[in-house]
């Protein structure tokens, strides 16, 4: 059970910065902030313009970083383990298929329990090639043991990087967390922000205290061992726990960070769901666009609701159960696909977790925004119609919706 | 530091007995040898392979020094964060400075081929580090099968001998002259047989300011078809052959550490292991010829070198 | 060694107690194991260097015995040793010291 760190005196007094930046060079800033020790990255679309920026702080001296310019990103996550395995906190950035690049050492991160950030620039997943945004990347990631929380703009990125810290260093969690934006949309997008005072950040995120450190050879430790059956199952238990633990530390650290910034944040956002008929599960930036589409129905009398998911991993199951509870039928926007899986990767997800708690309203499936196209309104407005004119289960089509496909 | 062996046995083992290693595996003799070389402590990484799998094998280690094992080709980018992380915490005095030296050692597979690009990347970005080749020309974890370090004409498990195939077809990288030409401050072949030139140079490779690469031919057993007993007489042999010459690149010069009084010929190597029996048939006659050709010419351009 | 449950187990698998290996007694591998003639050694450290399981046991700067729990008796000693002093027998650890 996670417990709340010392109250500490409201900071209500400071006074945040307003910005006008891209959530790319917003979340830089927050990674100078909270003061890593080693950031290893190597550059990717859209990705880079966060390394670029880092760079910047880090030749000026704004930041005392041991900035590593690793030649893959494969090489920055290993020197990622190796940094945090020494004790730093530690850092780095990557999209698409960087992050598929470093698939093999993602695992080897979380496995070795090393609370490592990386700062996902979520992008489409090769072949074809396509440098825009969707959640195959993320998606392909979601059995690697690492924590995932999603960013809607460029101010939740910067909030999410800086409680990430916090998160994978505590003592209940020691996993490594991905920190989501939407590839160019927020990357790129130039929004007003709020910039927290360096000394907030340092003393909301505090200094990392490493269990055990390389560099302690008075004590040395064996790290990467072999496993034969006879302990790898407990070793992949203990993961488990830590990721069951961590649903406690986000609900805190968010509960803290909300203090702070007057900004609350959790694992779900739900948005007019008191007494919402018809509702969506959307993640990321498209959240923005949902909105919209949700007020329109309202004025005209729609009960429509929209619930936001922040974190992916651990999925809060159980929240969402309670939150569709009253839903007649709920839309489940996926920005990825599963070729062959009997559904798009959060849609099972979701139905999954309904199933487990008892509740299931009926559910379609929208698959919208692959490779970069970004749904407007009118994409969306038709989800909500469909929703409306879903009575029975018979009306559930199984194949998912394809926003904005040219069939 | 002059190496007096009987002053080595005073320091306690940094490997530990009650390793899974094959009887007479060198690897375990290289490592005991450059710890004790080093005399301090060592932060270590290893990359996935038979020194990792036989010395760290859940619950128990046989390092009695800090040891990190991430995959099997990242093992120099690991110490590099390592290392890293050494010089940020001390920077920002949240670790005390000390004089400890980060060194990796990892299998022919690991350095020659799935881990090139990464030890190319830590050896660019020159940061102080000793990478320990241990060399026993094969993927001998999973099976001895063929590594670029595996010589022309050599039985392996992936380039068997058959009606069309005398063995491995192509000659072997050179990996040392790969990594000299990243023009690091410190790179060596050595063999274990020659334990103090092996030391001395492990001492030279940590006084440098940059990274060090020891490329070390690690004979091994069971690969190379051989009896236990024979293993550093081996690595005599292939000093003698011309096959395995001992030299290092201090700062750019290079120097010969070993040159035989009489060369003797691959043949002697060649009959000296299993894996090479299928070369005495007549047929294999051409490929014995081709080795040795190859040898002497790579002999003679190391003389050239190391006489500029 | 009983084995450990999840929640016993240091979360991520580090072993934190260096060299502990030595408690897998490997001196069960080999038939024959080293003897050394304490006659001739003269204490040249050589068999200790080459040893690929530290084996060798050494104090004060002289051999005094071999650790017959790890030794696997692959005979690198025997080969190396400059005095020919070593050789192998089964039943090594049994023996009184310099048979």
């Amino acid at each position: 059970m996670a417990t709340l760190t010392k109250q500490r005196q409201k900071l209500g007094k400071y006074s945040g910065t307003p910005v006008a930046l891209d959530g790319a060079t917003l979340v830089a800033n927050a990674m100078r902030q909270v003061r890593p020790d080693v950031v290893a990255a190597y550059p990717i679309t859209p990705q880079t313009v966060i390394t670029e920026a880092f760079s910047e702080f880090v030749a000026n001296g704004e930041v005392d970083t041991e900035f590593i310019q690793t030649e893959s990103e494969h090489a920055a996550m290993s020197a990622c383990i190796g940094a945090a395995a020494a004790g730093a906190r530690t850092q780095t950035a990557t999209s698409g298929p960087g992050l598929a690049l470093m698939f093999e050492v993602l695992y080897v991160a979380s496995g070795s329990r090393l609370p490592i950030v990386m700062h996902l620039c979520a992008r489409a997943l090769s072949a074809p090639l396509n440098i825009l945004c969707d959640h195959s990347d993320v998606m392909g990631i979601r059995d690697a043991g690492w924590v995932i929380l999603l960013a809607e703009s460029a101010q939740e990125a910067y909030d999410n990087a800086i409680q990430a810290v916090r998160i994978a260093e505590h003592p209940d969690v020691r996993l490594p967390v991905a920190s989501v934006m939407d590839g160019f949309t927020t990357t790129h997008g130039v929004e007003r922000s709020e910039l927290l005072p360096n000394e907030a950040v340092a003393e909301f995120v505090g200094p990392y205290k490493a269990p055990y450190s390389l560099l302690d050879v008075a004590h040395p430790v064996t790290l990467g061992a072999l496993d034969f059956h006879d302990y790898y199952f407990e070793h992949k238990r203990q993961q488990i726990e830590a990721m069951e633990r961590a649903r406690e530390v986000i609900r805190c650290v968010g509960r803290e960070y909300g203090e702070l910034t007057g900004r609350h944040y959790a694992a779900l956002e739900p948005y007019r769901m008191e007494d919402a008929e018809v509702a969506t599960l959307v993640i990321g930036s498209s959240a923005g666009t949902m909105r919209v589409v949700v007020d329109e129905l309202r004025r005209s009398g729609v009960r429509a609701g929209m619930v936001k998911l922040r974190c992916f991993r651990p999925f809060p199951g159980k929240e969402l159960a309670e939150l569709l509870g009253g839903v007649h039928a709920v839309g489940i926007m996926d920005r990825s696909v599963s070729p062959g899986a009997a559904n798009a990767p959060l849609f099972t997800e979701v139905s999954s977790a309904l199933f487990q708690h008892g509740h299931a309203p009926l559910m379609r499936s929208y698959v919208y925004g692959l490779g970069g196209r970004t749904p407007g309104p009118a994409q969306f407005r038709q989800a909500y119609q469909d929703l409306l004119a879903c009575d029975t289960l018979e009306t559930q089509p199984a194949a998912p919706r394809y926003l904005g496909l040219r069939e | 530091m002059p190496i007096v062996l009987r002053e080595l046995t005073q320091q306690q083992d940094g490997l530990a007995p009650g390793h899974g290693l094959c009887p007479g595996c060198s690897e375990s003799v290289v490592v005991r040898q450059v710890l004790h070389a080093l005399g301090k402590p060592a932060v270590v990484s290893l990359a996935t392979g038979c020194l990792e799998v036989s010395t760290t094998r859940f619950p128990y280690t046989s390092w009695r020094t800090p040891l990190v094992h991430s995959a099997f080709e990242n093992a120099a980018t690991t110490i590099d964060g390592a290392e890293a992380a050494y010089r940020a915490l001390v920077r920002s005095g949240k670790t005390q400075a000390q004089d400890i030296t980060f060194v990796v050692f990892a299998g022919d597979g690991a350095t020659y081929d799935i881990g090139l690009q990464w030890l190319s990347g830590a050896l660019e970005r020159g940061h102080h580090f000793i990478y320990v080749c241990l060399n026993n020309e094969g993927y001998m974890n999973t099976g001895i099968q063929r590594s670029g370090a595996t010589m022309m004409g050599t039985w392996t498990t992936t380039t068997p001998i058959g009606k069309k195939s005398p063995g491995k077809l192509t000659w072997r990288k050179d990996m040392t002259g790969i990594v000299a030409s990243h023009d690091i401050p410190f790179v060596a072949q050595a063999s274990p047989h020659a334990w103090k030139d092996l030391m001395t140079k492990v001492q030279k490779a940590d006084a440098v300011d940059g990274p060090a690469f020891l490329n070390v031919l690690s004979p091994c057993n069971r690969g190379w078809r051989y009896q236990a007993q024979d293993t550093i007489r081996l690595g005599q042999l292939a000093a003698d052959t011309c096959l395995w010459p001992l030299y290092e690149i201090d700062h750019g010069t290079w120097k010969l550490d070993y040159k035989p009084h009489t060369k003797k010929p691959v043949t002697d190597w060649l009959q000296s292991q299993g894996r090479f029996s299928h070369l005495s048939r007549p047929e294999n006659g051409p490929v014995v010829q081709e080795i040795q050709h190859k040898v002497d010419e790579e002999w003679e351009r190391l003389q050239q070198r190391c006489r500029e | 060694m009983t084995l450990q449950t999840w929640k016993e187990l240091l979360p991520g698998g580090p072993i934190a107690d260096p060299g502990n290996s030595i408690a897998v007694e490997t001196g069960t591998w080999g038939v024959t194991q080293p003897v050394v003639d304490f006659q001739k050694c003269v204490h040249c450290m050589i068999c200790w260097v080459y040893c690929p399981d530290s084996s060798f046991l050494v104090q004060d700067g002289k051999l005094v015995g071999v650790d017959y729990d790890h030794c696997k008796g692959c005979g690198i000693c025997v080969v190396e040793c400059p005095k020919k002093c070593i050789a192998m027998k089964e039943g090594a650890k049994n023996l009184p010291l310099g048979s």
